[in-house]
């Protein structure tokens, strides 16, 4: 019987935030502080000539600029390519080319207006096909020599920095076995991360050389590592400090302003250095989540059985892809979505454009492939006659079934996500719309995902037990609003049996608190649990030993229950943990163990290396969530608007550590979904972004949400703590395709590109722009009945 | 030239020098160390900002700082009362109404100037009230929850 985990204890970090007390690095505020501001490039791809600061160093109040030769190396979290500030040339309009600190806001600012870049035009590639082509314009002439992890595949003298491959099965085999043969092709649009904090950074550099930043980051460890390797010091001269982070969605879990403002301070010795973007900055100059075109060609039998499939993905990973590189591998190893196919034939390229920074968002891939195939699921369906709820379930991975991977699953919960979520949207019924020119739909989409993280990522915690009975639990996950630092105590809480409200948990400083690779993936409830709980049992395991030497009793006769060690046959021997927190005090005075520490460290365990050729492997990844959401739309056929009308949601999510919070995380993702698949889309003219604020991109508010019925299906993660599997980012994956679904449901158009705005949806009723599947009945010769052009509406 | 301006803030009295064209949100933030409200996009467009002044809620990184001359401000800051938390506060810890808690003072200042003016909102008058407070984290649901909830309380 559990006592905290599985219970919803209300949020740790509650009472802080509600009172306006939680500190962001905004927020901070030191003594000798300058303020920093970027100078950013006009061009999208540009010769930087020269660069001249002598007006700017004039100004009164100006205390340092950079430029790119000030930060040269190359840095990276997967692929070396970036540099803080640009170097030879500029890749994106808006990058960074020079920095100045100065006593004020409004006099860096000036100083940046007075520095003077001379720039050689370059032509640019502005979209994943253009950049493909064997004359385009190269971004990364050094390709070949920049230094990346050995998972990646790059391709010099291209415009491909990774080139991720899937060969499972026979896919001629599957093809020539096939009834049917379709082919589809959609498209995604980049679009924003949008946290309602910016990126904020503070660097001080000390006499000492170490450098200390403040940062709105997600991974502290994974920011000190990148920062060491820049800056050439080693990592016990770098302190990540991360106060109370205002969202990340991915934004934030690389390095960012650090690696400008650490060489700033460096040049004002003693003197913090704070650069805080502004939304504009943030819009541009921060990670975007990537576009990608994807393209899949399916073989399928009459009875709906899929044989073999051919996806190809484009991402558009913008000037750098460091981090890209990576979302181009998720995209392969996931490539054919939770469904058992044979035979499948993957090719997932990374490809630079000179287009804002393609990074980690919310989903890590996920919603962009699942765009894809979630709809080419639909129209494969509708295409035989079938229903596209059945088709899933004729499809999707059952116990014991394969994954694209050739990684073998038990415990899959993708049935019961689908059959839930039929259930609650009423699968099949089609309701009243509210007025005559509207319609109603409803449409279907599942999703899996695992963490994106190489194979052996580490997790620690440490925890103190202090000498009331109270404790603190040390951990660099970080809160980024998910509520980790609520679930990781009710862990610590659960195994120790100390009340959640007598344990103090510190995040998320790189000198004090323990390893922990990333905040990302949702991998911390997983990962970062597993060390918390190992901790706990560590801390345990001493109290136990001292409580057996203490009670004159053999320790497999004692257990923890309510603050004591008890001996499980009489419950009236017991002493308590306070009494023990300092060791254990002997009759004669003496004593032994001294204070107990509980440490924990983590692995996923036995995530091995996929082949290179092939991408097959028994594990490539540590767990997979699964999960389906069913939508009712209304589509004003005189408007072309959309409302959102319901969303059943159902994850399984393994066992659910705090109700409330996790609920919070699935309606959370369910409304970004309907942004990403309503309203938002980084519009860019040659890579020049035309709409970097909050009125020209539209995030939802608070009229656009719907009724969210929310199902949390419990089957075991058996290496999770308790069996739990992470949810942060599944819970956004499914909402664009299903509502894309809902529309064909209603309307009978099929839109394949994002977002499904009321403008291109009426422009699609109007003008009768549906797309449809591309069809070759088999052995029937090429181009058979039913045969549509692609293309992208 | 600085401008020398007074004011009520969280019921006490302040006066002030400001430069004519620093933004109220600016003043708060740096000159009075109240560091709840939020800059998000400084435009006016989430809502992060939102304080009380002479009971309604406005965007301070809207206003000059010399406008609040005369004017009777409250921050998230002045919620509470003597320890004991404002029903709003209270609701959306138990309703789990924050996540990243960025917003959540602009949130909960929009939320209370409503339940100032009227004590028993309409779903559709909350959402009036909070249509420009963005929020990327939770959903709203449970926001709009939390203030229903506060509502009750109040009554």
């Amino acid at each position: 019987m559990l006592k905290y985990v599985g219970h919803e204890v209300k949020r740790v970090d509650g009472l802080e935030k509600v009172t306006g007390y939680a500190k962001y690095v905004d927020d901070l505020k030191m003594a000798g502080m300058l303020y920093a501001k970027i100078k950013k490039s006009p061009y999208a791809h540009a010769k930087i000539l020269k660069i001249d600061t002598s007006k700017a160093a004039a100004l009164e109040g100006v205390k340092a600029i950079i430029t790119g030769a000030d930060v040269p190396n190359r840095v990276g979290l997967y692929l070396e390519d970036k540099t803080f500030l640009a170097t030879d040339k500029v890749r994106f309009v808006g990058e960074a080319v020079a920095a100045v600190a100065a006593i004020s806001e409004e006099i860096a600012e000036e100083a940046v207006e007075l520095i003077e870049v001379e720039y050689e035009e370059l032509p640019g590639v502005f979209n994943a096909m253009d950049a493909i082509k064997h004359d385009a314009p190269l971004l990364h002439e050094d390709l070949g020599n920049y230094k990346y992890g050995p998972i990646f595949f790059p391709k010099p003298g291209t415009n491909i920095s990774n080139h991720y491959k899937i060969r499972k099965g026979d896919i001629d085999k599957g093809f020539a076995e096939a009834d049917y043969i379709m082919e589809n092709e959609f498209y995604v649009p980049h679009i924003q991360h949008a946290p309602i904090e910016n990126h904020s950074v503070i660097a001080l550099t000390e006499p000492t050389g170490k450098v200390t930043v403040w940062s709105a980051c997600q991974s502290p460890y994974a920011v000190r590592k990148a920062l060491s390797v820049a800056f050439k010091l080693p990592l016990h001269k770098v302190r990540v400090v991360t106060p109370a982070v205002g969202g990340g969605f991915g934004g934030k879990a690389g390095t960012t302003l650090e690696g400008i403002t650490i060489p700033l301070s460096q040049k004002c010795m003693g003197r913090p250095v704070k650069l805080t973007y502004t939304r504009e900055e943030d819009m541009v100059g921060s990670f975007v989540r990537q576009g990608c075109v994807a393209k899949i060609k399916t073989g399928v039998k009459k009875d709906g059985r899929i044989v073999a499939e051919e996806n190809t993905f484009y991402w558009e990973g913008g000037a750098y892809t460091e981090y890209g590189v990576n979302i181009a591998r998720a995209g392969g190893y996931a490539s054919s979505g939770p469904y058992d196919i044979p035979n499948v034939k993957a090719d997932s390229y990374c490809v630079y454009t000179n287009q804002p920074v393609g990074g980690p968002y919310r989903g890590f891939g996920m919603s962009e492939i699942h765009f894809a195939i979630e709809q080419n699921l639909d129209m494969i369906a509708i295409q035989m006659g079938m229903d596209p709820v059945e088709f899933r379930k004729i499809n999707a991975i059952k116990d014991g079934g394969h994954t694209v991977t050739g990684q073998q699953l038990y415990n899959v919960g993708i049935t019961k996500c689908i059959e839930a979520a039929e259930k609650d949207i009423e699968w099949g019924k089609t309701n009243k719309a509210s007025g005559p020119n509207k319609l109603r739909g409803k449409g279907i989409a599942c999703m899996y995902k695992a963490p994106s993280q190489p194979n052996n990522v580490a997790s620690a915690a440490l925890i103190k037990i202090n000498e009331d009975g109270t404790a603190n639990l040390m951990v660099t996950a970080m809160d980024l609003g998910q509520g980790s630092n609520t679930a990781l105590t009710q862990i610590a809480a659960e195994v120790l049996t100390i009340p959640v409200e007598k344990i103090s948990i510190i995040t998320g400083d790189t000198d004090v608190t323990p390893y922990e690779w990333q905040t990302v993936a949702s991998r911390i409830t997983y990962c970062a649990g597993n060390a918390v709980k190992k901790a706990a049992e560590d801390a345990k395991e001493q109290l136990i030993k001292l409580g057996s030497i203490g009670l004159g009793l053999p320790a497999e006769y004692l257990e923890l229950r309510d603050e004591h060690v008890v001996s499980s046959i009489y419950p009236d021997k017991k002493k308590s943990i306070a009494s023990m927190a300092l060791g254990l005090e002997m009759p004669d005075g003496s004593g032994v163990h001294g204070p107990i520490m509980g440490r924990g460290s983590f692995i996923p365990p036995n995530v091995r290396n996929t082949d290179k050729e092939t991408g097959q492997g028994e594990k490539p990844v540590a767990f997979w969530t699964f999960g389906a959401q069913a939508i009712e739309i209304e589509i004003d056929m005189e408007t072309g608007q959309i409302e959102v009308i319901k969303v059943a949601a159902a994850y399984d999510v393994g066992k659910v550590i705090n109700p409330q919070l996790c609920r919070g995380q699935i309606e959370g993702g369910i409304i970004q979904g309907i942004g990403s698949a309503l309203l938002e889309h980084q519009i860019m003219e040659k890579g020049k972004v035309k709409n970097p604020n909050f009125v020209d991109y539209k995030i939802p508010a608070v009229r656009d949400v719907p009724e969210m019925v929310i199902r949390m299906l419990e089957i075991p993660e058996i290496t999770g703590p308790y069996g739990a599997r992470g949810v942060g980012e599944p819970a956004m994956v499914p909402t664009a395709p299903a509502i894309a679904n809902a529309i064909y449901n209603a309307i009978g158009i099929r839109i394949n590109s994002l977002p499904l705005s009321a403008e291109k949806v009426l422009d699609a009723i109007k003008n009768n722009k549906s797309v449809a599947c591309k069809v070759v009945q088999n052995n029937k010769g090429a181009d058979g009945e039913g045969q549509v052009t692609c293309g992208i509406n | 030239m600085k401008h020398e301006i007074s004011f009520t803030i969280n019921g006490e009295k302040v006066h002030l020098e400001v430069e004519p064209n620093k933004t109220l949100l600016k003043m708060i933030r740096e000159d009075l160390n109240l560091t709840g409200a939020k800059e998000g996009c400084g435009a006016g467009e989430c809502g992060s900002c939102t304080i009380i002044i002479d009971g309604k809620a406005v965007n301070s990184c809207m206003m000059l700082a010399v406008e609040a001359d005369g004017k009777d401000i409250m921050t998230v800051e002045g919620l509470a009362k003597s320890g004991v938390l404002d029903p709003l506060q209270d609701t959306f810890i138990k309703n789990a109404a924050l996540q990243c808690g960025y917003c959540t003072p602009g949130m909960l200042m929009s939320a209370k100037a409503l339940l100032m003016r009227n004590p028993n909102p309409s779903e559709d008058d909350i959402k009036e009230a909070i249509g420009g407070n963005l929020c990327r984290c939770t959903g709203y649901k449970v926001i709009l929850d939390a203030i229903k909830e506060a509502a009750g309380q109040i009554n």
